[in-house]
């Protein structure tokens, strides 16, 4: 079964507009929806992110590569969370990304995670031979 | 705006957003109609007739903000109009008609209970294997007949008239939809486990047909033990169940060589080997342990399967933990199959000699008869112990008792090598 990444994206208005907002209900919205996702067993993961007003942008368009304080003047759509869902097929996950509880302002960007048979063609490169050892080197720090 | 080109819609069609919606909300439906029915036949045909309505209705007057929810209805409605013909069953009657609104958030039951208890009646001790894994697929897992019987490699005709006859064998039975009484929840539990893992199984290592795995299946099965572990989080096996079908799920890529042939663990490629699954099927065998019931049969299986995930190669890995974890399950779940287990580990931990010893025992005590697995086992010990002329004999043996034939080929290999005329022999 594929898994897809949901992304859930706002604008700085719909993320200033959802500050206003009883801050429990989204909580509810949010958890109901999770909780769908678990009982179906579709749900493989998933994260929030912090307020972009923490975070930064590391800007490479020119050599000394420009660190700038978020949130960020140029971008007009934040990032700011992710489900990771394995669902039959396309159709399931666009019928699950319909379901996630956002309002106007915001939107949702669906896509496919890549798997091994994405880098089948390169099946021989160092790196991508090495990448399994290194996330089996992750799982080791993660054990602790 | 000059952003590029203006997205063009998708999923607009409504044959393939019913579907998904099916997938996603078919169980609870069916599950709410069996509530309120009784009977989770007619509850079925309800729904069916509900999506045949909304391929009707959707593309003219749109999908509902709530489909599940208005599936249900619909499939209310349908089923008061049929009491009112009757003109019977009043009581009933009023009871559905004090519960049916237009259409709402309320119109289906609890995901959670009414969909395990949904579970309960496909996988009730009335049923065989066959059907329990059929009505687990279709009730539960929101596929349809037609998907099922391809799942299964089965005619389609054969697997309507599986469903039908369960069906059928549930109302004789009068199966009750109420979740089983205490004392024989422990039992009702383990079945419902037990018909997830051979859906898993059958896709794993498929007892027939043609492909060495049928990955599609046993996502399907992987799904399944997930929705369990949610309805089920205290349960101990439901977690060990998962993290098995994980742990084993992760070398799916690694068993099939390109000419589609299987791979044996010994030499798959562990870099293939699928780490995210790794990672999860170890995590799910770790809430086992938190919940501190101690480890059942599966949870001792997974812990079996994590001892090869961990392990860089065959050599290094911990073949004495392995042994010490089968004589563990052979004393919870004692069975021929654990100990030849045990005995393929004992020859790697000791020897095949010491192996030997314990494949005798079970060809004494007639175990695994009709099985190929015996005879494929001996064989591989008698080459390593330099015995070609019996091990030929064994495989021999072996090769008619398999019924994939690309297992088939494996013991075909193994003969062949064996053969004093080979090259390699």
């Amino acid at each position: 079964m594929p898994t897809y990444m949901l992304i859930m994206r706002a604008t700085e208005a719909a993320l200033a507009a959802s500050k206003e907002q009883d801050f429990e209900a989204i909580i509810n919205a949010m958890g109901a929806y999770n909780e769908s996702m678990m009982e179906a067993g579709v749900m493989v993961g998933g994260d929030g992110l912090s307020d972009p007003s923490e975070g930064f942008v590391v800007d490479f368009s020119t050599p000394d590569k420009v660190v700038t304080d978020g949130p960020y003047g140029e971008v007009h759509e934040l990032f700011n969370g992710f489900w990771l869902i394995s669902v039959a097929d396309r159709d399931e996950a666009i019928e699950w990304a319909r379901r996630c509880p956002m309002g106007p302002g915001t939107k949702l960007e669906v896509r496919r995670v890549t798997d091994e048979s994405d880098f089948a063609d390169f099946a021989d490169n160092e790196f991508i031979q090495k990448e399994a050892g290194w996330r089996e080197e992750l799982e080791r720090t993660h054990e602790g | 705006m000059a952003d590029g080109p203006a997205p063009v819609p998708v999923g607009d069609d409504i044959a393939r957003r019913l579907g998904a919606v099916w997938r996603i909300e078919g169980a609870r439906v069916i599950a709410t109609l069996t509530a309120l029915t009784r009977d989770v036949a007619l509850a079925e045909d309800l729904a069916h007739d509900a999506c045949a309505e909304a391929l009707r209705s959707w593309p003219r007057d749109g999908v509902p903000a709530n489909p599940g929810a208005w599936l249900t209805a619909v499939a209310k409605r349908r089923a008061i109009d049929a009491w009112r013909r009757q003109d019977a069953l009043a009581e009933r009657y009023a009871r559905i008609g004090s519960t049916l609104r237009e259409s709402g958030d309320d119109e289906l039951e609890p995901i959670g209970d009414s969909v395990l208890r949904l579970l309960f009646i496909a996988c009730h001790p009335v049923l065989s294997t066959p059907a329990q894994c059929a009505l687990a697929l279709t009730l539960v897992g929101g596929l349809s007949t037609e998907q099922v019987a391809r799942l299964f490699l089965v005619p389609v005709t054969t697997m309507q008239q599986r469903i039908v006859r369960a069906k059928r064998a549930l109302s004789a039975a009068a199966v009750p939809f109420e979740a089983p009484d205490p004392h024989e929840w422990h039992d009702r539990v383990s079945g419902v486990l037990r018909v997830v893992y051979l859906i898993f199984t059958e896709g794993y290592a498929p007892a027939s047909g043609a492909t060495p795995v049928h990955r599609e299946l046993a996502d399907e099965a992987l799904r399944l033990g997930r929705r369990l572990v949610a309805m089920l989080p205290r349960e101990p096996e439901a977690h060990g169940l998962l993290s098995l079908m994980l742990l084993q799920s992760s070398r799916f890529s690694a068993r099939v060589a390109s000419d589609g042939s299987p791979v044996l663990l010994a030499d798959q490629d562990r870099a293939r080997w699928d780490r995210q699954a790794i990672l999860r099927g170890r995590a799910a065998l770790r809430r086992v342990d938190a919940l501190g019931k101690g480890r059942g049969p599966y949870a001792v299986q997974a812990a079996i399967a994590e001892q090869h995930a961990i392990a860089p190669s065959v050599d290094a890995t911990d073949w004495e933990r392995i042994v010490l974890l089968y004589e563990v399950l052979g004393r919870l779940a004692p069975s021929p199959i654990v100990d030849l287990n045990r005995a393929v580990a004992l020859s790697m931990a000791e020897g095949p000699a010491e192996a030997l010893d314990l494949v005798d025992r079970l060809t004494d005590e007639g175990a695994l008869a009709h099985s190929p697995l015996l005879p494929s086992v001996r064989g591989e010990l008698l080459a390593r112990l330099g015995r070609p002329d019996e091990a030929r004999a064994e495989f021999a043996r072996a090769i008619p008792l398999v019924g994939n034939a690309a297992q088939r080929t494996v013991l075909d290999g193994k003969l062949r090598a064996l053969d004093p005329r080979h090259p390699e022999g």
